[in-house]
């Protein structure tokens, strides 16, 4: 029930912004109530909130002081949180291909090494997570991945690169993810994948949302290739699952 | 139509707006224009909407050939020289280039970003509602980069409307302005202290991304490792080495290091405006406080038309601005070739 749970916290960020904070932790039902919570707000229409953006444990509300002040919108968010969720609409679920190792997954090898295992293994491991988008931040379509196997949760790099490919599969601490743009990592780089979770001329733009779920599956450096050309046209060639 | 065209060019140059809003959740950040109300004076000028795409020319000097026909301008925001064909054109003042004219801009004085406002606005391809660069997701147009020479804007011929300056109230001095939060839980009582009551400089290494401020060292309570949360212009993280990084328009739209604190929207331009080595310090200010700043703020920005004049007294301003000319060029808090690296994600 969600009348039982503790309300959140109120975050003041800046004089347009609030953090609605569910957990200080990454947990999954947290992340389910921050998602709730945006659902919720988006059906509200409150004025003056001008966008949301869920994170793994909180909320951020920007709004327009001009329109609502920081104690009137803290009641408003309070009340709407402290509310039932509204009902779940069925997750939506991709299948993500991968093409591990080699020059796609350069730690790969290093991974198995310190966790005493074989790099398939590996591979197998993270193939098997069912995983959660618990957020989308960063840079463009870097969505977040909770589910992680706990036997591959381990400490991101000591020092992070300043360079690593879009479309980078990586892990880091307890958390998976989709990388879409090039960008700096401290992630530990197991493959890539040709589907673009960002693409700026195609419907949809954002192929992610948080709440989606998604699993990988493993390709060869030729599909890899091929998929990549097709993405590149601008085919959707993640698999949407049909529950 | 006429097209203006780039002629000269300095790094952390580029065409900035209001910015791209909406999509942050989809890890898009805002972008837009570093000092809002420098760009939303340069546009009152020329008659444009407060945030219509402008160009944001970094401290170093630029210049503009008029092609094809006329073009009328405006410049505000960080103090230079310039002078169309030998005219001086003062700042906060509109100027019209005749065909084949070029407006050459000196290095800024103080501060960092200057606007250059177009009659009619800069056209190109809107994603989420701007036109704004932002290099990282190669989004911005008409060019998703920084300018380079050579660089050309299709714009609307001059009108011939007579030229204006506008009275901006005069800049506010003293500290930028913050309220804490939103995780200042993780700093205790002398760290808070620290951070309120020292001198800061923003570091050479600074750009669009992120400011990093130089200064004591601010110690976390329970380390630098919080769960990755969303971040805002002016956001004021504190990584693991203690040197705090104010987060700028073209931040990462999540972070993973304690915040703890946040410039108020009223003072984020000022922060921007400030020169790499110039010590400044932060000051508390309620969110009361802080939200009444931003709503006199969007005031003024709504109201800018009512301080358009006319340019005939704009000899006296270039007097003055030459007497002010006396500290050479800023040392620029922007520097294009540095990002921001963070242990994110």
């Amino acid at each position: 029930m969600a009348a039982t749970l503790p309300p959140p916290r109120l975050l003041p960020s800046g004089d347009s912004a609030v953090t609605v904070e569910f957990s200080r932790t990454i947990d999954d039902a947290a992340n389910e109530r921050v998602l709730a919570l945006d659902k919720a707000l988006a059906a509200a229409g409150v004025d003056g909130i001008t966008e949301s953006v869920p994170t793994y444990r909180s909320l951020l509300v920007h709004y327009d002081p001009g329109k609502i002040g920081f104690d009137a919108l803290g009641e408003r968010l309070l009340a709407i949180a402290s509310q039932p969720p509204p009902p779940a609409t069925k997750a939506r679920r991709w299948r993500i291909p991968v093409a591990y190792g080699g020059e796609h997954g350069i730690d790969l090898e290093e991974v198995a090494k310190a966790l005493n295992t074989t790099p398939d293994d590996i591979v197998a491991r993270h193939v098997a997570g069912d995983y959660r988008v618990a957020m989308i931040g960063f840079t463009p379509g870097w969505s977040y991945l909770s589910g992680l196997d706990k036997s591959l949760h381990m400490s991101r790099r000591q020092s992070p690169r300043l360079f690593t490919p879009a479309g980078t599969i990586s892990i880091g601490g307890v958390q998976a993810g989709i990388q879409c743009l090039a960008a700096p990592s401290g992630w530990h780089l197991l493959g890539r994948t040709p589907v673009r979770t960002y693409q700026l001329h195609r419907n949809p733009t954002f192929l992610t949302e948080p709440g989606d779920r998604v699993t990988f599956f493993a390709i060869d450096h030729k599909t890899f290739e091929e998929l990549d050309r097709a993405a590149e046209a601008g085919e959707i060639i993640a698999e949407q699952v049909v529950a | 139509m006429s097209r203006l065209v780039v002629a000269s060019i300095g790094p952390a140059s580029s065409v900035q707006d209001g910015g791209r809003h909406g999509a942050q959740r989809y890890g898009l950040t805002v972008s837009g224009a570093m000092d809002r109300l420098a760009l939303a004076a340069a546009n009152t000028l020329v008659g444009n909407e407060p945030f219509a795409a402008g160009v944001e020319i970094g401290p170093f000097g630029a210049s503009f050939t008029a092609r094809d026909g006329a073009v009328r301008v405006a410049i505000a925001g960080a103090p230079r020289d310039a002078d169309i064909a030998g005219r001086p054109v003062a700042m906060d003042t509109s100027a019209t280039l005749k065909d084949g004219e070029t407006l050459t801009l000196g290095f800024a004085r103080s501060g960092a970003f200057t606007y250059l406002a177009i009659e009619g606005a800069i056209r190109g391809e809107l994603v989420f509602g701007s036109l704004a660069v932002n290099a990282r997701a190669g989004l911005g147009s008409p060019y998703p980069r920084p300018l380079q020479p050579g660089d050309e804007f299709s714009v609307d011929a001059a009108s011939g409307a007579p030229e204006l300056r506008i009275e901006l109230p005069k800049p506010v001095s003293g500290p930028i302005r913050v309220v804490l939060g939103p995780q200042d839980d993780e700093f205790d009582d002398a760290n808070k202290a620290l951070f309120l009551g020292s001198e800061w400089k923003i570091s050479a290494t600074s750009d669009r991304m992120g400011y990093r401020l130089e200064g004591p060292t601010i110690k976390h309570l329970h380390g630098h490792n919080i769960v990755s949360d969303g971040t805002v212009n002016g956001s004021i993280q504190v990584p693991g080495n203690g040197s705090p990084i104010a987060l700028m328009m073209d931040r990462g739209t999540s972070g993973g290091y304690p915040k703890i604190a946040t410039v108020i929207t009223a003072d984020v331009g000022r922060l921007a405006q400030t020169s790499a080595g110039t010590a400044f310090r932060f000051q508390q200010v309620t969110m009361a406080e802080a939200q009444d700043e931003a709503r006199k703020f969007a005031q003024l920005i709504r109201n800018l038309p009512d301080r358009l004049r006319s340019a005939d007294a704009v000899a006296l301003n270039i007097e003055a601005l030459s007497d002010a000319n006396v500290a050479g060029h800023a040392v620029s808090a922007v520097d294009a070739g540095t990002w921001q690296v963070t242990a994110e994600p």
